[in-house]
C-alpha cells in the first residue's frame, strides 16, 4: 500500500508580486512597474501642461511652435515671448511644485504621519511671518525698514530657515524623534499663525490685502531672477533627497530596527530634516506658501504607486504637475486670474477625496 | 494610525497613580477659579476684590465698578470659561479618535466650514458684528463636519483614523481655498474677516454666551459619555469590537461631541486653534492616556489657559487689548515646547 506524497500547498490565489528584483552593480532592489510608470506619466503630462501654459496668453502661440522655440528653432519674436516672458513663470511653478512634493514626502515618511508637512509643522508659516512683516512693516519701524529693504523673497527665505532651525534645535535631544518633531512643529505653527494674523490686523488694509495674496501663493510676474536661486537649490538638494530615499525605507521600520540594520540614525535623521526644510524654504521664497501641495500630493502619490510610503520622485513630479496645471487653469478657464495657491487646493483636494472614497488599500503612512 | 508612534519603551512615562490624578484634577480646578477671579478683577479699569465681591453678591449696587463687573466682565469670563473648556475637550476627543498628535478639532472641517460661512455672511449679507456671525459660523461648522465624516467614512474601510484625518485635511484645504478666492478679490470683506479670524473674547455680550451654552452643555455630556469607549478604541478597532464596543456608535457620539463643542466655541469667539491642539498633549503628560481623566482635565486646563491668556492680553496692550488667540500662541507655545522637551512624551 503506497502512501500518497503529502500534497504541496496550493499557491495563494492571485498574483502577489512585490516587484521584479533588479541588481545594478552593488545596488539591488525591487522594481515595480508603477514606481516607474507613475513618474513617467506625470513627467509627460507635466511637459504637455508646461508647453500649453507657455502658449496661452494675449499673444497665443501653438503647441508645436512652443516646442520648436524651446529647442531653439523658433522666430525671434516668439523666442522673446516664450523664453523671456512666459517660461520663467512655468519653470518657477514646476520647481516649486517639485520641491514641495519631495519635501512633504520626506516629512511624512520621517514622522510616520500623513499629516506632517511643512504647512502643519510651521515652516511655511515661518516664511509667511517673514514675508508679511516685510510687506506690512516696511514703512514703520526700523526693523521693518530692514526687512523691507531685503525684499519679500529674502525675508520669506529667512523666516522659513529660521523656523526650520528652531524646529530642528528644539526637537533635538540626543537625536530627533519623529513624535517630538511633530509636537514642536505644532507649537511653531501656532506661534507663526498667530503672528501672521496679528500683523494682518495691525496693517493698513491695502498692505493687508497684498500680504494676503502673497500668503495664498502666486506665480505672477516671475522672472529668471526668481528661477536662479530656486533652480540651484533644487539641483543640489533633489539628488541628495533621492539618495536619502533608500535610508528612508529603512527608517520606516522604526529606530531600533534601522540601527540594527546599520543605519547611522542621527546622521540620517538630521540629513532628512535639513533637506526637507531647505527645499521648502527656497520653494516658499519663490512663490509664497502654496498650501496643500506638500501635505496632500505625497498622499496622492502613495495611492497611485501603491507603495508603503510616499515615493519621492513621483511626489515631486505630481507636485510640479499640480502647480503648473493649476496655474494653467487660472489663466485660461477662469474669467478672473486667481492666485495659483487657490486652484491647487480646488483641483487637488477633490482628487484626494475621490481616491479616499474609492481606495482599495489603506496606507500606514 | 496605529503606527505613528514608536516611542522606545524607556521613554514611556508610567501611568500616574490615582491620588496623583486626583491631585491634578483638584489643582486644575483651583487654577480655573483663580483665573476666573483674575479675569473679573483685572482690566483696563482695575477693580479691587472687595468691590468685585460687592458687585457679585449685592445686585442692586450700581456704581460704575459694579456695572462693569456685572455687564462686561462677568459675561466675558463666563464665555471664556465655556469656550476654553469646550476647546480642550474637543481637542482631547479629536486626538483620541484620529490617534494623531496633529489632530486638532478644526481638522474635522469645523474651522474651515465656519470660516467660509462667516466670509459669505460678510460679503453677501453685509453682516459685520461678532454677534451676527454666531449662527452662520455654527451652521458652517456643522456642514463642514458632516461633509468630512461622510466622505471619510464612505471608503471601503469605513471611518478609520487615517481616512478621517486625510478627508478633513483635504476638505479643509478646499473650503479655505474658497475663502481665499473671495478674500483676495474683496478688500472690504477681508477688513472684517481679519479681525474675526484671530479669535477674541472682546465685544461678545451675554447673549452670545446664552446662545452657545445649550450646545456646549450637550457636547460636554456626549464627550464624557464617550470617554470609556475612546479608551477601548485606543486598543485598535478589532480589539474594541471584540470587547463588545459598537465602533460606529462610539465614533458617531465622539464626532457629534466634537462638532457641538468646537462649532459652538468657534461660533462664539472665532477660530482658536491653540487650545485644542496643545492642551491635551500637556495634560496627557500629567494624567496619562486614560480618557476618563484626560478629558475632564483637558477641559479644566483649557478653561484656565484661555482665561489667563485673555487677562494677559488685556494687561500687556493697556488700554487696548491683544486678541486672546494671539496671546495664547505667543505665551503658550514656549511653555509647551519646554514641556515637550523636559517631560517623557506620553504617546497617543
Amino acid at each position: 500500500m503506497s502512501v500518497a506524497a503529502p500534497a504541496r500547498p496550493e499557491p495563494a490565489a492571485g498574483p502577489v508580486r512585490a516587484g521584479r528584483p533588479v541588481r545594478v552593480g552593488p545596488v539591488s532592489g525591487l522594481l515595480r512597474w508603477r514606481d516607474v510608470a507613475v513618474p513617467a506619466v506625470a513627467f509627460a503630462v507635466l511637459v504637455l501642461a508646461a508647453a500649453l501654459s507657455i502658449g496661452r496668453g494675449d499673444y497665443p502661440i501653438g503647441l508645436g511652435e512652443v516646442l520648436r522655440t524651446l529647442v531653439g528653432l523658433g522666430e525671434q519674436t516668439q523666442e522673446f515671448v516664450v523664453l523671456q516672458l512666459r517660461a520663467p513663470r512655468v519653470v518657477v511653478g514646476a520647481l516649486v511644485g517639485l520641491a514641495l512634493g519631495v519635501s512633504g514626502a520626506l516629512f511624512q515618511t520621517f514622522a510616520r504621519n500623513p499629516l506632517a508637512a511643512p504647512d502643519t509643522l510651521g515652516i511655511t508659516t515661518g516664511a509667511s511671518v517673514g514675508a508679511v512683516a516685510a510687506i506690512v512693516l516696511s514703512g514703520g519701524t526700523s526693523t521693518g525698514a530692514i526687512l523691507g529693504g531685503l525684499g519679500v523673497p529674502v525675508a520669506a527665505l529667512l523666516g522659513a530657515l529660521a523656523t526650520g532651525a528652531l524646529l530642528f534645535g528644539l526637537a533635538w535631544r540626543t537625536g530627533i524623534d519623529g513624535y517630538r518633531l511633530v509636537l514642536v512643529g505644532i507649537a511653531l505653527w501656532s506661534v507663526g499663525a498667530a503672528l501672521v494674523d496679528w500683523l494682518l490686523t495691525r496693517a493698513e488694509i491695502h498692505d493687508a490685502a497684498s500680504a494676503y495674496v502673497w500668503i495664498t501663493g502666486s506665480l505672477n510676474a516671475r522672472t529668471w531672477d526668481d528661477v536662479v536661486p530656486l533652480g540651484l537649490a533644487v539641483a543640489v538638494l533633489l539628488p541628495l533627497a533621492l539618495a536619502a530615499g533608500r535610508v528612508l525605507g529603512v527608517l520606516q521600520f522604526g529606530d531600533d530596527t534601522a540601527r540594527g540594520l546599520g543605519v547611522r540614525l542621527t546622521g540620517a535623521q538630521t540629513a532628512v530634516v535639513l533637506l526637507a526644510v531647505c527645499l521648502v524654504a527656497f520653494a516658499v521664497s519663490a512663490a509664497g506658501p502654496i498650501t496643500f501641495v506638500a501635505l496632500v500630493v505625497p498622499q496622492i502619490a502613495v495611492r497611485l504607486t501603491g507603495g508603503s510610503r510616499p515615493p519621492l520622485l513621483a511626489a515631486g513630479l505630481l507636485g510640479a504637475l499640480l502647480v503648473v496645471g493649476a496655474d494653467l487653469v487660472t489663466r485660461t478657464v477662469l474669467p478672473q486670474a486667481l492666485p495659483v495657491g487657490i486652484l491647487t487646493a480646488v483641483i487637488g483636494a477633490p482628487y484626494l477625496l475621490w481616491l479616499l472614497v474609492r481606495g482599495r488599500r489603506r496606507s500606514t503612512v | 494610525m496605529a503606527t505613528t508612534v514608536d516611542v522606545p519603551a524607556r521613554d514611556v512615562a508610567r501611568p500616574p497613580t490615582p491620588p496623583r490624578r486626583l491631585g491634578t484634577l483638584v489643582l486644575l480646578l483651583a487654577l480655573v477659579v483663580a483665573a476666573a477671579l483674575a479675569s473679573i478683577a483685572i482690566g483696563s479699569r482695575s477693580i479691587g476684590l472687595p468691590e468685585v465681591w460687592g458687585a457679585l453678591l449685592d445686585p442692586p449696587l450700581d456704581t460704575d465698578e459694579a456695572v462693569i463687573v456685572r455687564e462686561l466682565r462677568l459675561p466675558r469670563t463666563a464665555l471664556g470659561l465655556m469656550v476654553g473648556a469646550a476647546l480642550g475637550l474637543a481637542g482631547g476627543l479629536m486626538q483620541g479618535h484620529t490617534r494623531n498628535p496633529l489632530g486638532d478639532p478644526g481638522l474635522l472641517g469645523v474651522t474651515a466650514g465656519a470660516s467660509l460661512a462667516v466670509v459669505l455672511a460678510i460679503s453677501v449679507l453685509g453682516i459685520s458684528t461678532p454677534a451676527g456671525y454666531v449662527w452662520f459660523a455654527f451652521a458652517g461648522a456643522l456642514a463642514g463636519t458632516v461633509l468630512v465624516y461622510g466622505i471619510g467614512s464612505a471608503g471601503p474601510g469605513g471611518a478609520t483614523p487615517v481616512t478621517l484625518a486625510l478627508a478633513g485635511a483635504a476638505l479643509s484645504a478646499l473650503l479655505y481655498a474658497l475663502v481665499r478666492a473671495i478674500l483676495v478679490s474683496d478688500e472690504q470683506t477681508l477688513d472684517s474677516f481679519r479681525f474675526w479670524v484671530v479669535g477674541s473674547l472682546a465685544g461678545r455680550d451675554a447673549s452670545v454666551a446664552w446662545q452657545v451654552a445649550p450646545f456646549l452643555a450637550l457636547g460636554l455630556v456626549l464627550a464624557l459619555v464617550n470617554a470609556p469607549a475612546l479608551n477601548l478604541l485606543g486598543l485598535g478597532e478589532d480589539v474594541a469590537r471584540g470587547l463588545g464596543q459598537r465602533i460606529w456608535l462610539a465614533r458617531a457620539v465622539g464626532l457629534a461631541a466634537i462638532t457641538l463643542l468646537c462649532g459652538a466655541a468657534t461660533a462664539a469667539c472665532g477660530p482658536i486653534a491653540f487650545v485644542g491642539l496643545v492642551v491635551p498633549h500637556a495634560v496627557r503628560a500629567l494624567t496619562g492616556p486614560d480618557h476618563r481623566w484626560l478629558l475632564p482635565c483637558s477641559a479644566l486646563a483649557g478653561a484656565a489657559l484661555l482665561l489667563v491668556a485673555d487677562v494677559i492680553g488685556r494687561v500687556v496692550a493697556h488700554p487696548g487689548e491683544l486678541q486672546v488667540g494671539i496671546v495664547l500662541a505667543l505665551v503658550g507655545a514656549p511653555f509647551f515646547v519646554a514641556l515637550v522637551r523636559r517631560r517623557k512624551t506620553v504617546a497617543l
